[in-house]
């Protein structure tokens, strides 16, 4: 109930405090806007352009050929089962963290919360070598266990998506903890209130009501999942067509002279980067929309 | 109201993507366990059943990836014709202590071609993972190939760098990569040790003030020899870099010898970048006759060939007498020669609290 409230009284603020900004004198709204996309075309939009200028340099056919070489495949393939498997279980997980932290009230809920971010504190290269301390097969903790089932977890694909399900864990949560715990619990309680199941009010009050911040948070995850390079490189081994990533495989043609194929292979990623950015505009407008 | 219905159709749609994909992944997985058990079996079988194919993994150093996507094609081609076999070779590179590391930790690696004797050995440091006689198995300490350490400067030399003195000179940027996780830089750091001491008279504190000044005009420690190069060559940064002959060579060929030219100094050491069955892995899974012709084949006359054209300076005499004009006359010395072995050099160097963590900290 009390959550509903002050919801109302920021989104009726928010009109205000626009008007007030816009007030000021027009001089320094252009100086700020100027600098702004000056620092924007500097720092981002010029290095993005150069990815694509540096990877069609040698014509399109090279371009194509370095993207469709089987070993770029390989790395392709390895990235997008990585999204497949991180995404639906952070996906989940962070579903479930948030719910928990932003509906109810239980002990040890600040611990669940710092531990959530534990993977944005923590270096991925510590990361990856936490994983080396856990699977390696001849020193690691698990070690008797892998070798009598005969399992290979690092320097082989699962230790990959282990990674980066490390790695990519809080995003989920993240966006969508301050999301619910500005709604409050008064819509479900009205639902529950009402007779409506504990499923039926998550599927018809919670979800509808998180959807786009959720979408991104999952988008986030992906796109993390396919850019991730430190943990996963300390894990990978770096066998071609075996345990390369898309970025692995980036360092490699780089480091092999083939510069056009390297960007050509990495303008991938800022695709999806790209692609990200405008589901980010979309569903920001859309939660905007949402508190009208 | 059909905004509503939209909304929820569209999470249906999401949710079944969500699960499929989570049923997917869970397929995928018990799919490349099943690949992988299937795998071994084929493995442990194609010894007896020459039809079946196998599988090697080559945990190498930064250099030689060219050398071995050449290499392989050839083994792949020759073992074919010999038993009728298929064999996939697959590649590992990076910094030469850095992939025996991963070696140690776990990663089957088949055969190793790393850049230093020490590295090999130092793969045992948990278990004995390779038989310690290893070296003893192939000819020439198990060194199919040698090369030694060269100069590569910008075009028409502006600093005018020609021997390891003008190294040392005030306002000279050396690159050279970290001793510490990259083999070709203990090499580079040893040839410029053992040039100190032919012109001192083996005075050993001397050397030790001549590499300490080396060092303190190195801007900058990458990991890896190839990351070296890339910082010198694409980066643009330093005057000079200390690298290996095929290294300096294959920078040359690749980005246009109007760029870069090679420097020879009067003296240089004898690298030996070895090879050896991991004895562990080939047993496990049952590799080990493939695995070795591997190795043998590099001996051979197509093997020594490839090397060459790969600027690696070959141990067959008659190939080394074909491909002469391409490698320069140096006088070069050995690390038995001159500093007692790899085993002794490594601990007095570079070990944690060596010379090098003395001269390179104190800088």
């Amino acid at each position: 109930m009390s959550g509903s409230i002050p919801i109302n009284l920021q989104t009726s603020n928010k009109p205000g405090q626009e008007k007030k900004a816009s007030g000021d004198s027009k001089a320094v709204r252009i100086v700020l806007t100027a600098i702004a996309l000056l620092f924007f075309t500097v720092m981002l939009l010029i290095p993005l352009i150069s990815v694509f200028v540096k990877a069609f340099e040698q014509g399109a056919g090279v371009y194509f050929a370095a993207i469709s070489d089987p070993i770029a495949l390989a790395a392709i393939k390895l990235t997008l089962l990585t999204i497949a498997i991180v995404v639906p279980v952070n996906t989940v997980f962070g579903l479930v963290a948030a719910w928990a932290v932003a509906k109810f009230k239980f002990k040890g809920k600040n611990l669940l919360v710092t531990i959530i971010d534990l993977p944005f504190a923590i270096s991925p290269v510590v990361a990856g070598l936490i994983f080396v301390l856990l699977f390696s097969t001849s020193h690691g903790i698990l070690a008797g266990l892998l070798n009598e089932l005969g399992l290979k977890i690092i320097f082989a694909p699962p230790g990959i998506i282990l990674a980066t399900l490390f790695v990519t864990l809080p995003f989920v949560a993240r966006e969508l903890i301050p999301l619910m715990e500005s709604q409050g619990t008064a819509e479900e309680e009205a639902a529950l209130t009402l007779g409506a199941s504990g499923f039926k009010t998550f599927w018809l009050i919670t979800l509808p009501n998180i959807k786009w911040a959720l979408l991104y948070g999952v988008m986030l995850t992906a796109a993390r999942a396919a850019g991730e390079f430190g943990a996963v490189s300390v894990v990978s081994g770096h066998i071609r067509g075996l345990t390369n990533t898309v970025p692995l495989h980036v360092e490699i043609l780089y480091n092999e002279y083939k510069f056009s194929a390297a960007f050509a292979v990495a303008s991938l990623l800022t695709v999806i980067a790209i692609i990200n950015l405008i589901i980010k505009n979309i569903s920001d407008w859309k939660i905007k929309q949402q508190f009208k | 109201m059909a905004k509503r219905k939209l909304t929820r159709v569209a999470l249906v749609i999401l949710s079944l993507i969500l699960s499929t994909s989570v049923l997917a992944g869970c397929g995928d997985s018990s799919n490349t366990a099943s690949a992988s058990s299937a795998s071994g079996n084929a493995a442990s079988v194609s010894s007896a059943d020459s039809s079946k194919s196998v599988t090697l993994l080559n945990v190498s150093y930064d250099p030689t990836r060219e050398l071995y996507q050449a290499y392989n094609e050839a083994f792949v081609k020759y073992w074919k014709d010999k038993t009728g076999q298929d064999v996939t070779v697959q590649q590992s590179h990076g910094g030469s202590g850095s992939q025996a590391r991963t070696v140690i930790d776990g990663n089957e690696a088949d055969v190793v071609t790393l850049a230093l004797a020490y590295d090999i050995d130092s793969i045992n440091t948990n278990k004995e993972l390779i038989n310690k006689e290893w070296q003893k198995r192939l000819p020439n300490n198990s060194t199919p190939y040698t090369s030694t350490i060269v100069f590569l400067v910008r075009k028409g030399n502006p600093k005018n760098i020609k021997d390891w003195d003008d190294l040392v000179k005030p306002g000279i940027q050396v690159i050279t990569p970290n001793p510490k996780t990259s083999g070709g830089a203990r090499w580079n750091y040893l040839a410029a040790w053992g040039y100190s001491l032919k012109q001192n008279n083996n005075d050993q504190e001397k050397a030790k003030e001549f590499v300490k000044a080396l060092f303190a005009n190195v801007p900058v420690l990458d990991s890896g020899a190839r990351g070296a190069t890339t910082t010198f060559v694409e980066r643009g940064l330093g005057d000079v870099l200390i690298a290996w002959e095929n290294e300096a060579f294959l920078s040359i060929n690749e980005l246009g010898k109007d760029k870069f030219e090679i420097v020879v100094p009067s003296v240089s050491i004898l690298a030996e970048p070895p090879v050896s069955v991991v004895d562990s892995v080939v047993d496990k899974k049952g590799t080990r006759k493939v695995a070795e012709a591997y190795l043998e084949y590099l001996y051979s006359d197509e093997g020594q060939e490839i090397a060459a054209k790969n600027y690696y300076r070959p141990r067959n005499e008659t190939i080394a007498k074909k491909y002469e004009n391409q490698f320069p006359q140096i006088n070069l010395f050995t690390i038995d020669e001159e500093f007692g072995g790899w085993t002794k050099a490594q601990k007095e160097h570079f070990d944690d609290g060596g010379v090098f963590d003395q001269i390179y900290v104190k800088k």
